[in-house]
C-alpha cells in the first residue's frame, strides 16, 4: 500500500500499531542511459545523487552525500555513490538510511534532495523514482516519480521533522536546479 | 582458546595424546572406528566398542553414559590408519533418534584433563541413531580434527556397512558392539520393544528396510569421499542440506535470532538485544571479535559526537538568546530581562538533559557489550589480567591483531575500548619516554617514566612472542647503555631473545647490520619470486627490534640503517619498537622528523593523543601493563621457552 504523496502533504511517521518509526530509508532509483552505436562507452551516463541535510534550528549542521557518507553521529548513512543507475527494475540505486533513534537531539529536520550530477534534466531520465521506506519492515511510505518531471536538475524531495517525541514526514517535491546539495540551499531554506 | 567447530570445519591437533570428551543429551555408547586413507574400514580391528574396548591407540569406554572421556594416542595407532572416527550410538531401547534428544557436544582436549583444543556441537540431527561426531585424520603427517556430525537412521550396522564392511559382517560387528549393553529400561514398552538398529519410528518402514535384513548401504550417505558435502537426513531420500549456523552462537543469543547491526532493529522498541561476544562479521571468532571491537570503537566515537554536537548547539543557542535578551531595549525596564535569561538557560538545560539521556542509553548498551566481549577475547587481544592468559598455549597460527592498550573518552572513562591493530604491523611503534610529551609524563620523574616505557615495550614483546607459534617470532634488543637492563631481565632470563641485548656502538652496528642484511635478502628473494632460495642462516620468522635510548650508541651510519628498517622492514617482517625521547635526538634537527612521523606514538602514561578515523575525537590512550605483582609475563615467557625447546630440541 504505497502512498503516492502529493506536494506538501505531511504524514506522521507512525506505524499502524501505534509505535513510532525507528528507521527510514530514502531510496533513489533510475534507469541507466541506453547504450547505442558502436562506441557504446561514449553514451552519456546519468548520475543522480541523493543527499540528506541535517538542520538544527534552521541551520545546517551536517550533511550526508557522496563525499561524506555518514553523519558524524552515525545516525544517517549513505550506502554509496552510484554513477550510472540501475537497469530500471525498481530497486534503489542509492539509499540513505536514517536511524531516527540515534539522530542527535538538537537535529530537528532532515531534508532529502536529489541532484543530477551529470546535468541531464529529469526529462531525459527514465524510470527515475524516489521513495521513503520504513526500514524496519520494508514498507514503502511514499513514492515520487521523477521522470517527465520537467526541465529541472534537482528536486527537494521530502523532510522529516520532529513533532513532539516522534517524527513526521512532509513530502516537498519541489523542483530546483543544481549539481549538488550546496546549490539547493537557497531553495531548501523556505521549506524549513 | 577452544576452537568451536561447525560442521565440516577442521582444526589442527598438535598433541599426539588427546582426550575425547563426550557430553550427550542422553545415555549413548561412544565408539571409535579406525579407517584407512580412503575412509574404508578394513581388517579385523576397525571398531573399539564395549565388547572389544582396546585397539592400538584407542580405548573406548565400556558403559552406556551421557558423559564419556576416553584417550586416543595418535602415535600408537597403526601406520595404515588415517582416520579415527568418534561415533555416538543410541542404545537399543533408549531414545530412537538423535533428533529427539538434546544436542550432544564432543571435544578434543589435552590428556588428563587438559584444556580443550576443539569442540563441536552436533546440531541438526533428526532420524539418525548412529552418528560420526568427529574424525581425527592424518594429513601430510600431521593430525587434524574435523567436525563431521553425520549419521545413519539405520544405525551402527548401516554406518559400518558404508565404511566398507560386507553387510553381514557389519551387522555382526554392530550386534557385538551393542550386545554388551543392557537395554535401557523404559516405561514405554512399545518403544523399548522396537528393534535396535531401526531409526525413526515415525518413518514408514518397508519390509525391505526391516532391521532383520539390513540392506545394502543406505541411500543418502557418503561418509567416505566428501564426508561433509551433505547431511544425510533420515532415510527419506530428501536432498542433503548443510547447516552453517554456529551452534554456540545460536545458543547464547536466546533473544532475537541474529542481533541486527543497528539497534533500531531490536525486537521491541526501546529494548535493544542483549549483546553477544562475536556478534560481527568474519570468518573466524578472532576476526569477528576484532570487527566487533572496531564496531564498538566507531559507535562510541559517533555517540560521543552526537552528544557533543548537541551540547555545543545548546550552548551556542543559549549564548545567542542571552545576547538578544541583553540587547533588547524592552528588557531594560522591569524584570522581563531576567525572565528571558531564565528561559534561555532552561532551554539549554532541557536540550542537554535530552542529549544526556540518549548518551546514557547508548553508553549502557556499549558497556553491556564490553562486559561480554572483554572476557571472550583471545590472548592477543586480551588484557594482561584476563584469565585467558593463564590457560594460554603457544598457538599454531599467528594472530590477526594485537592489543596495544586501551582507549577511552572523558564521557565515560571506565568504558575501555581495546586498541587493536592488525598484524603484521604496518607501522613501527614508538613508546615516548620523554617528559615533554604529555601532562601526565611531565608529572613523573624521569627515571620512573623511562622504566614504565621500557616495561611497556617488554610487555608488548612478550605478548607478541606468546601469541605467535614458537619460532615464528624473534625479538632483538638494542640497549646501547644498558639502561633498560632491569626491564629486559625477564626476556633475558627466559632466554627467548634472538641474541643478548646489544650494548655499545659495536653491538648497535652489528644488530642493525644483521637486520639490514635480512631485509635486503628477503626483498631480493621476493622480487626474484624465489622466497625459498634464501641462505640457510636467514631467519624467516617475523622480527621485532626494540631500540632503547636512541640515539645513544648510534653513529650516522646506524641512524641511516635504522631509517632503512623503519621504511622497508615492515613489508618483509622486520618491525621496529622504539623507546625514545624525541628531544634527545634534537641534535639531528628536522632530519629525523619523517622517522618519528612514520611510527605510531604510544605513551607509557595516559595521554589523549590518538584520534579515531571517523570524527577525530581525542582519545585517551592507556597502556595495558600486567597487574602489580603478577607473574603473567614470566609464565607466558616460560611457555614460549618450553614451546621452543619442543620445536627445536
Amino acid at each position: 500500500m504505497t502512498v503516492n504523496m502529493t506536494k506538501g502533504q505531511a504524514i506522521s511517521l507512525q506505524k499502524a500499531d501505534g509505535g513510532t518509526l525507528t528507521a527510514v530509508r530514502m531510496g533513489l532509483g533510475w534507469q541507466a542511459a541506453k547504450r547505442r552505436g558502436l562506441f557504446g562507452s561514449r553514451t552519456r551516463e546519468i548520475d543522480l545523487d541523493a543527499s540528506a541535510v541535517l538542520f538544527a534550528d534552521k541551520q545546517p549542521v551536517d550533511v550526508v552525500f557522496f563525499r561524506h557518507l555518514q553523519s558524524d553521529d552515525g545516525s544517517v548513512r549513505h550506502t554509496g555513490d552510484n554513477l550510472v543507475g540501475g537497469v530500471g527494475q525498481g530497486g534503489d540505486d542509492e539509499a540513505i538510511l536514517v536511524d531516527l533513534q540515534r539522530v542527535p537531539v538538537h537535529i530537528d529536520q532532515i531534508v532529502f534532495t536529489v541532484n543530477s550530477f551529470t546535468g541531464q534534466t529529469f526529462q531525459e531520465v527514465q524510470n527515475a523514482f524516489c521513495r521513503i521506506v520504513d526500514e524496519t519492515n520494508g514498507q514503502e511510505l511514499a513514492r515520487y516519480t521523477l521522470d517527465g518531471g520537467g526541465a529541472y536538475t534537482a528536486q527537494i524531495m521530502a523532510k522529516v521533522s520532529r513533532v513532539g517525541s516522534g517524527w513526521q514526514m512532509t513530502a516537498l517535491g519541489n523542483p530546483a536546479n543544481g549539481r549538488t546539495f550546496q546549490d539547493l540551499m537557497p531553495a531548501i531554506l523556505p521549506h524549513l | 582458546m577452544t576452537a568451536e567447530l561447525v560442521r565440516g570445519q577442521n582444526h589442527p591437533v598438535s598433541q599426539s595424546r588427546v582426550e575425547i570428551r563426550v557430553s550427550a543429551g542422553a545415555p549413548v555408547l561412544a565408539l571409535a572406528s579406525l579407517a584407512d586413507e580412503q575412509g574404508r574400514l578394513a581388517g579385523s580391528e576397525v571398531l573399539a566398542h564395549p565388547g572389544a574396548r582396546s585397539l592400538p591407540g584407542v580405548d573406548a569406554p565400556a558403559e552406556l553414559a551421557d558423559r564419556h572421556t576416553f584417550a586416543v594416542d595418535l602415535d600408537a595407532v597403526a601406520a595404515d590408519v588415517h582416520r579415527v572416527g568418534v561415533l555416538l550410538v543410541l542404545p537399543p531401547g533408549g531414545p530412537v533418534r538423535f533428533g529427539a534428544v538434546p544436542a550432544s557436544h564432543v571435544a578434543v582436549a589435552g590428556p588428563d584433563g587438559g584444556t580443550e583444543i576443539a569442540g563441536y556441537t552436533l546440531t541438526g540431527l533428526d532420524a539418525e541413531t548412529a552418528v560420526v561426531a568427529l574424525e581425527l585424520y592424518r594429513r601430510q603427517g600431521a593430525w587434524k580434527v574435523r567436525a563431521v556430525g553425520q549419521g545413519y537412521a539405520d544405525g551402527l550396522g548401516a554406518l559400518l556397512a558404508d565404511g566398507g564392511l560386507s553387510v553381514p559382517a557389519a551387522r555382526e560387528l554392530a550386534a557385538a558392539a551393542l550386545r554388551t549393553v543392557a537395554p535401557v529400561k523404559e516405561a514405554d514398552a512399545t518403544r523399548a520393544a522396537l528393534p535396535t538398529l531401526v531409526g525413526d519410528v515415525r518413518a514408514p518402514q518397508t519390509p525391505a528396510q526391516a532391521p532383520a535384513s539390513v540392506p545394502e548401504p543406505p541411500g543418502p550417505v557418503p561418509v567416505s569421499g566428501v564426508p561433509y558435502a551433505g547431511t544425510p537426513s533420515g532415510g527419506d531420500g530428501s536432498p542433503p542440506t548443510i547447516s552453517y549456523t554456529h551452534p554456540r552462537r545460536r545458543r547464547t543469543s536466546s533473544e532475537p535470532p541474529e542481533p541486527a547491526p543497528r539497534p533500531a532493529a531490536a525486537a521491541e522498541p526501546g529494548q535493544p538485544p542483549r549483546p553477544v561476544a562475536g556478534d560481527a562479521s568474519g570468518w573466524s571468532m578472532d576476526e569477528r571479535l576484532y570487527n566487533q571491537v572496531w564496531g564498538m570503537f566507531e559507535d562510541l566515537a559517533r555517540t560521543a559526537a552526537a552528544y557533543r554536537s548537541a551540547v555545543e548547539f545548546a550552548d551556542n543557542r543559549m549564548e545567542r538568546e542571552l545576547d538578544d535578551a541583553l540587547s533588547d531595549p524592552r528588557h531594560r525596564l522591569g524584570g522581563s530581562g531576567n525572565a528571558a535569561r531564565d528561559t534561555a538557560r532552561a532551554r539549554r538545560e532541557e536540550l542537554v538533559a535530552q542529549a544526556q539521556a540518549v548518551l546514557d542509553r547508548d553508553l549502557a548498551q556499549l558497556v553491556a557489550e564490553a562486559e561480554v566481549v572483554e572476557p571472550a577475547l583471545p590472548a592477543a587481544y586480551a588484557r594482561w589480567d584476563n584469565p585467558v592468559w593463564h590457560g594460554h598455549r603457544t598457538p599454531e597460527e599467528g594472530p590477526l591483531a594485537l592489543r596495544l592498550g586501551d582507549l577511552h573518552l572523558p564521557e565515560r572513562p571506565d568504558l575501555r575500548i581495546p586498541m587493536l591493530v592488525r598484524l603484521p604491523l604496518e607501522r613501527g611503534l614508538w613508546i615516548d619516554n620523554g617528559r615533554t610529551g604529555s601532562e601526565a609524563a611531565m608529572a613523573m620523574d624521569t627515571d620512573r617514566l623511562r622504566r614504565a616505557a621500557m616495561d611497556m615495550a617488554v610487555a608488548h614483546a612478550v605478548r607478541l612472542l606468546a601469541v605467535h607459534p614458537a619460532d615464528r617470532f624473534s625479538v632483538h634488543v638494542i640497549d646501547a647503555a644498558g639502561a633498560g637492563a632491569a626491564s629486559l631481565a625477564p626476556l633475558v632470563r627466559a632466554g627467548v631473545l634472538a641474541a643478548p641485548p646489544a650494548a655499545g656502538v659495536a653491538g648497535v652496528s652489528r644488530t642493525l647490520a644483521e637486520l639490514t642484511r635480512r631485509v635486503d635478502l628477503v626483498q631480493m628473494a621476493l622480487k626474484a619470486g624465489a622466497p625459498e632460495d634464501l641462505p640457510p642462516d636467514v631467519d624467516t620468522a617475523e622480527q621485532l627490534l626494540i631500540v632503547h635510548d636512541f640515539p645513544h650508541g648510534f653513529d650516522d651510519r646506524a641512524v641511516t640503517q635504522l631509517r632503512y628498517l623503519a621504511d622497508e622492514g615492515a613489508a618483509v617482517g622486520v618491525h621496529l619498537l622504539m623507546v625514545a625521547d624525541r628531544d634527545e635526538a634534537s641534535a639531528y634537527g628536522p632530519l629525523l622528523d619523517p622517522l618519528w612521523r612514520s611510527l605510531m606514538r604510544l605513551s607509557p602514561v595516559p595521554d589523549n593523543h590518538l584520534a579515531d578515523p571517523w570524527v577525530h575525537h581525542a582519545w585517551t590512550f592507556e597502556p595495558d601493563v600486567p597487574p602489580q605483582g603478577s607473574r603473567v609475563l614470566d609464565q607466558a615467557l616460560d611457555r614460549v621457552a618450553a614451546a621452543r625447546r619442543t620445536t627445536r630440541p
